[in-house]
């Protein structure tokens, strides 16, 4: 591809994520900073990688990678493209022939003081935030030293409900949380558990701002 | 229809005393910053140079598209509903079967209102969103064949669509009137709208804030009060009896068009203003610095708008 196609297909791509779902930031629990993190966020509709990636600011965007389905974005040139010439998306196979190699890979990414955006539920939801996989397990055991930064994507699931082709646009606010900090001995099933509360618990806004409560009583 | 008369006169006096109004408020900020002293008054000073900055932007934008001509004032105009109806919805509670239809109003019945304005349907454009739509509308969502709260979740769709698209658009619609005997360009009259609803809510804000005693409805609205309503009111009423030069009124006639700017933004934002503490927020939204979202900005124009339009139509056209 052209040199200068990429940057100008990312400013329009962010730039039309923004005018549709506004992808308003709320730091709530940490500052942005560049160390490497993990962002894991709720999986809630085809817009959420790029929502997460238009409220990162800039510098911080260029060092983050979103991991996505090899099967999918890996089917194209085009959708190739996208994902890894303008997103930074690590791309990685999910049939789970792989597992070491999306491990390494994810680890590297990690280990070279970027960081990466994953989604734990593995599959898009209704609203509802469902068990994580075992792969955040998995990287957070890895490589210790990467903050575990949960997400929670707020009212995207209004904009692409599951089934639906078209699309609304409602201001989106992703909510960034505090890191999770590590417990020794922790089985996974209880670190699954409490990555997912942290998660969860972002959902209940704390401060009265471009907050949604109304609109999330009947929302379901 | 650009007012791009350059060295005119009355172009100079209305780009030289919105710079003037900008400067004086931007070195008052400027002072008031050095000079607070307590937490709650820093943190007042510090909303209102917000606020300043974000007056700074939105005059910026608007004359731009005013210089630029009729058409990207109705595009300008038409951005401003789409995101106004944005914060609306995203406040109000939809389920699956609203979906179709409120891709619609954004994709559809947002650019087709503006598009009847800009080719000067003038009989379509004032009943397609009260007749066709909403009976589109309802249409759509009863085929989801989910009665929870249809009737709450249909009117608030409708109301939604009424200020942030039908009654805004009124404002740009300005443009199109053809006024026998008026020479200049109608640009004015949307100026002239803008100006005494802004400055309406600008002084009412003043006057409160130095002189403010009388709350006027603290749980709706606890920053209004009566001195600031009866001054700001005033003032702005003084501004736009002033200001008939550059509209076909005479003073008296400009002074009544103003009063009657003047109540409406006063009951537009009053309204808009119970509708969030309904809904349980403070602002409609975080996009303009200070004031909040863009529905908390345009809340006296949208009442406004309907009425000035109208009047000016039936009396001058």
């Amino acid at each position: 591809m052209i040199p200068l196609v990429q940057p100008a297909l990312r400013h329009g791509l962010l730039g039309l994520t923004r005018l549709l779902v506004g992808a308003r930031a709320s730091w709530e629990g940490c500052a942005p900073a560049d160390v490497p993190r993990i962002y894991f966020a709720n999986h809630t509709s085809h817009l959420d990688t790029l929502a997460v990636m238009a409220a990162l600011p800039a510098e911080l965007r260029a060092r983050t990678h979103p991991v996505a389905a090899l099967d999918y974005w890996g089917g194209s040139a085009l959708r190739r493209a996208v994902a890894v010439g303008c997103l930074n998306a690590l791309l990685v196979d999910r049939t789970g022939k792989a597992t070491a190699e999306v491990m390494d890979a994810m680890a590297a990414v990690l280990e070279s003081g970027q960081s990466l955006i994953l989604f734990p539920e593995g599959t898009r939801g209704d609203g509802t935030v469902a068990p994580f996989k075992s792969g955040l397990y998995h990287l957070a055991r890895r490589v210790p030293a990467a903050e575990l930064v949960p997400v929670f994507i707020e009212n995207l699931h209004r904009v692409m409900p599951k089934g639906m082709p078209l699309l609304v646009p409602l201001i989106c606010t992703m909510r960034f949380g505090a890191p999770l900090p590590p417990v020794d001995g922790e089985d996974k099933a209880a670190f699954l558990q409490r990555a997912r509360e942290a998660l969860v618990s972002l959902s209940q806004p704390k401060s009265q701002s471009a907050s949604q409560p109304a609109s999330q009583r009947t929302a379901q | 229809m650009s007012i791009v008369t350059n060295t005119d006169p009355l172009f100079l006096w209305l780009a030289g005393g919105t710079l003037a109004l900008l400067t004086v408020a931007t070195v008052i900020g400027a002072v008031l910053a050095r000079r607070v002293q307590t937490p709650a008054g820093r943190d007042t000073v510090r909303n209102l140079n917000a606020r300043i900055r974000s007056w700074w932007v939105m005059v910026a934008l608007f004359a731009a598209a005013m210089l630029l001509g009729s058409v990207v004032t109705l595009v300008l105009f038409a951005l401003l509903s789409y995101l106004a109806l944005r914060e609306f919805i995203t406040l109000t509670p939809t389920r699956r079967g609203d979906h179709a239809g409120l891709f619609l109003s954004f994709f559809v019945v947002v650019p087709l209102q503006y598009w009847l304005i800009g080719i000067g349907w003038y009989g379509l454009f004032s009943i397609f969103i009260p007749v066709y739509v909403f009976m589109a509308l309802p249409s759509l969502s009863v085929l989801g064949a989910d009665t929870t709260d249809f009737l709450t979740r249909t009117a608030k769709a409708q109301w939604g669509l009424m200020l942030a698209v039908y009654c805004t658009s009124h404002a740009p619609a300005l443009l199109w009137l053809d006024i026998p005997g008026y020479r200049l360009p109608s640009a004015l009259l949307l100026l002239y709208l803008m100006t005494v609803a802004q400055l309406s809510d600008v002084f009412q804000y003043v006057f409160g804030k130095l002189w403010g005693k009388t709350r006027l409805s603290p749980g709706i609205s606890p920053s209004k009060t009566v001195e600031g309503l009866v001054g700001g009111g005033l003032t702005a009423v003084a501004i736009g009896t002033g200001l008939h030069v550059i509209t076909p009124f005479s003073p008296l006639q400009a002074a009544g068009m103003s009063l009657v700017i003047v109540t409406a933004g006063f009951f537009g934002g009053f309204v808009l203003s119970a509708m969030k503490r309904d809904l349980g927020v403070k602002d409609w939204g975080t996009l303009i610095e200070g004031h909040g979202g863009v529905l908390d900005r345009l809340d006296s124009v949208v009442f406004s708008a309907p009425l000035f339009f109208h009047l000016t139509r039936y009396w001058f056209t």
